[in-house]
Formats: C-alpha cells, structure tokens, sequence
C-alpha cells in the first residue's frame, strides 16, 4: 500500500523544458514535419523558449537521424566537442586525435604527427584506450592549424559517433589469428564512421576467441573463429560495466557487415540521446532486438539500408572548417582590441 | 565603482554567429562575447566561476542564459550570475551595438 503521502509523480520529460518523453518528441517532429530545434520547442510548448544544454542537442540529434539529407545541423545546439570537433581541457586547450583505422598506422603518419606536434608545442602526446593517439593541449587557435598540417581524417574523438574499432594482429601475422581482424577492423570504422549516434559507440574485431582486442566491453564485439564471426553487443566498460551479449553467428564478411548495419541505424532510431548500447540493450530487451534484426529478413535489410543512406551524407568536418572562414575565425580565433 | 569606464569597439555584428560566444581581448582582459537569438550582446569575463576554473565562450546559449562548457553551470548573462543549485559569479561587462558596430565598455 502507497502511504498516504504518495502523490501521482508529474511526467517527466526529457528535461526541465518539457513533460514530452524522447519517443514523444520523435513520433511529434515525424507527424508534423517539424525541422529544427526552434520549430520542435516553439510547436511543443516548451517551457524554457529556447530549451537547456540537455534537450537542445538531444533534438538536434533526433533531427539528423530522421531528415539524414536534408537536417541543416545546428552548431549552436552542440555541445562545445562536437561544435568545435575537438576535446575541450579544463584549461581551455583541445585535445585532437586523427583517425587510425583499425589501430593501424604507419611511419609515415607517425612522423607527421611527430612534426605538428613539436610545431605546435604539443603537451602531452598519449596512446588512449581506443588505439590511437591523443594530442593534448593545442591551443584554441592552433587548432585549425593542427588539422590542415595533419592532413589526416577527424578521429571524431569528440562526438557521439564511432569513436574506434579495436583490433587485435589477427590471421595477417598472429600464429593463433583464424579471421583478418585488422582489416576488417579498418573496413568496419571506414564504412560508419562520422555518422552521429545517440552516445559514444565503440567496437573492436579479434582475430579469434582469445579476444585480445576484449570485444566484451564493446557496443559491438566481433569475434572471429575457424567458421566465420561472433557478434555480440551492448558491452560497456565504463562508469556501469556491462559484459556485452551474443547477438548471433555469422559465416561471411557481408552477413557480419549487414547485422553491424542493422543493429547500429535500429540503435540510432530508438535509442535515447545519451543512452549507449549498454542501456539500449537491457532497456529493449535482447531478444527484442534479434526478432526486429534476426528473425526479420526484411527488416533488417530495411535498416542496413536506411544506415546506408545517412552514410553517404556525411564528410570529414575538419576540411569542413577549414573551407568555412566565416566560422573558423569565429568559433577559433580570439579578436584582440588594441 | 567611481572608476570612469571606456568604451572599445569589438567588431562589426556580423562576426559574432547567433548563439555562439567569441573570445574578445581588451587591454589584457579576455571577455566572451555573445549573441542571442534576439541579436542582444552580452559580455563576460571569460573565467569560468567554477572552483576548476577554464573557459566560457564555449558554452551553450539559451535566451540570455549560457549553459557552462565544463561544468554545466547555468549563467545569466545580464548579470554573470550562477543560477541555483549552483553559486558563483562571472564578471560581466557592459555591451551595446552601435549601428552595426559592437561597442564594449570596460
């Protein structure tokens, strides 16, 4: 029996700004047609006009997802890493990290980094979790400077968005290797990178089950064996540690590539913003999600090519920023007043 | 209080984009100058109130509130005032547009 003091809750929104849930919002902007942030708070009743730091990307998100070709994405509704594509320190430097595919980099690319990072008095020069390397402490208006000097593709370090795809040596060189996780490693995080999602997301490829590239704490872990790949998703090895659940078995490169597809675009039409895979798996409910993506043929072949389509509207936002003048000189350079 | 204030010229309107702060330096002093929606500008020392310190150009704008970059702290502009639960201070300064030219008073 609820006390006497029990009180029926109001309903709570996605933020102070509104009583609406996510899936609200979304079902609202597909009804309406609605288009940006300013239209869905104004037609939604918002109570803060101009909504908060938590709704307004979370709708600039909802709306990329839905209008994947024709969402003009709003600078001014991102967080300061994702509008300036780089990390912010508490000191006010950024931290850049250049894309290395799989894991994999070369001496070349390796002497490049070297040589930008001694021009630009780079602070510390880390190897992160993700197998690659963090430049840490460039100066606000270096940062341009950094990219074009790189010439490198963005890491998206910064963004909800494929960050890496870990891998082990795998069959190119490991006695134990049965599956080529290096490329398909690299294939994987070439074919979705820069596409946004609702948190972080991270994968990793091992060559076979001793798992050294540890797919367990992964939002998709790929295990190679002697007959194919293990899929398994939903693992997080951050702040709430989750073993990731096997999804499902796969014989070929391109069936492996369609379930990636089809859990990564169902992932990004229902998940909450700031909700990683972890959370999104229990939430739904594993077999949930294998009756929509395994048990479902033409779903799934709807969803791999729904992910495929917002993929070809993506590019690289560094060469973006550097082509935009007007933006490069207000969001990176300091005016100073004599 | 008492010390005469003066007025620098800090760029013509259409370099500040709406809603994003830009770092403006007078005489040694780094402000974060912002642009609402309503094409108000509002000045703040850009020293984040926040016992960690770092930046507020960076932050997200809402109406003539700034959400903090680092922290989340909610802000008014008007004022450099830290909204509740949160307490602090942000120095604010003085701004106004003069035809199409922004004019910063220190």
């Amino acid at each position: 029996m609820l006390g006497d003091g029990f009180k029926q809750s109001a309903k709570t929104g996605i933020c102070g700004c509104t009583t609406l849930s996510r899936d609200e919002i979304v079902a609202e902007i597909r009804a309406k047609g609605l288009t940006t942030t300013k239209e869905v708070m104004n037609v939604l009743g918002w109570k803060q006009e101009e909504g908060c730091s938590k709704c307004r990307p979370a709708i600039n998100y909802y709306l990329g997802m839905i209008y994947p070709d024709t969402h003009k994405d709003e600078k001014e509704s991102r967080f300061v890493n994702e509008r300036m594509s780089a990390n912010i320190q508490k000191d006010g430097t950024f931290t850049v990290v250049p894309r290395m595919y799989g894991g994999v980099t070369t001496p070349e690319d390796l002497k490049k980094i070297a040589d930008v990072s001694i021009k630009y008095d780079v602070k510390v020069v880390k190897v992160t979790g993700g197998q690659r390397l963090d430049l840490i402490g460039i100066k606000k208006e270096d940062v341009p400077k950094v990219w074009e000097e790189l010439d490198m593709p963005s890491g998206y370090a910064y963004a909800k968005s494929l960050r890496t795809v870990k891998t082990c040596v795998g069959s190119q060189f490991c006695r134990f290797g049965t599956q080529d996780s290096m490329g398909m490693g690299a294939l994987l995080e070439r074919k979705y990178e820069r596409l946004d999602f609702p948190a972080k997301f991270k994968m990793a490829v091992n060559g076979c089950p001793r798992n050294c590239a540890e797919s367990c704490t992964k939002d998709i872990g790929i295990v190679g064996n002697d007959g194919g790949w293990e899929v398994f998703i939903g693992g997080n090895g951050g702040i709430k540690p989750r073993i990731a659940d096997s999804f499902c078995k796969v014989k070929t490169d391109e069936e492996l590539v369609e379930i990636c597809s089809a859990v990564m675009q169902y992932y990004r039409e229902t998940g909450n913003y700031l909700e990683r895979t972890s959370d999104w798996v229990e939430r739904m409910g594993l077999d949930s999600i294998k009756a929509v993506i395994l048990d479902n043929e033409e779903e799934r072949k709807a969803l791999a090519q729904r992910i495929d389509f917002a993929l070809t509207q993506v590019t690289d936002p560094w060469k973006k920023m550097l082509s935009d003048g007007r933006a490069r000189t207000a969001l990176f350079d300091a005016a100073e007043i004599r | 209080m008492g010390v005469a204030r003066q007025t620098y010229p800090a760029g013509k309107v259409e370099e500040y984009l709406k809603q994003i702060g830009r770092v403006v330096i007078i005489k040694g002093i780094e402000l974060a100058v912002f642009r609402t929606s309503g094409d108000e500008f509002y000045a703040l020392e850009n020293r984040n109130p926040h016992p960690k310190g770092g930046p507020l150009a960076e932050g997200i704008v809402s109406g003539h509130y700034l959400y903090d970059p680092l922290y989340d702290w909610k802000i008014d502009l008007r004022t450099g005032e830290v909204q509740a639960p949160d307490k602090g201070q942000a120095a604010a300064y003085p701004v106004h547009v003069d035809g199409d030219s922004v004019v910063i008073e220190i």
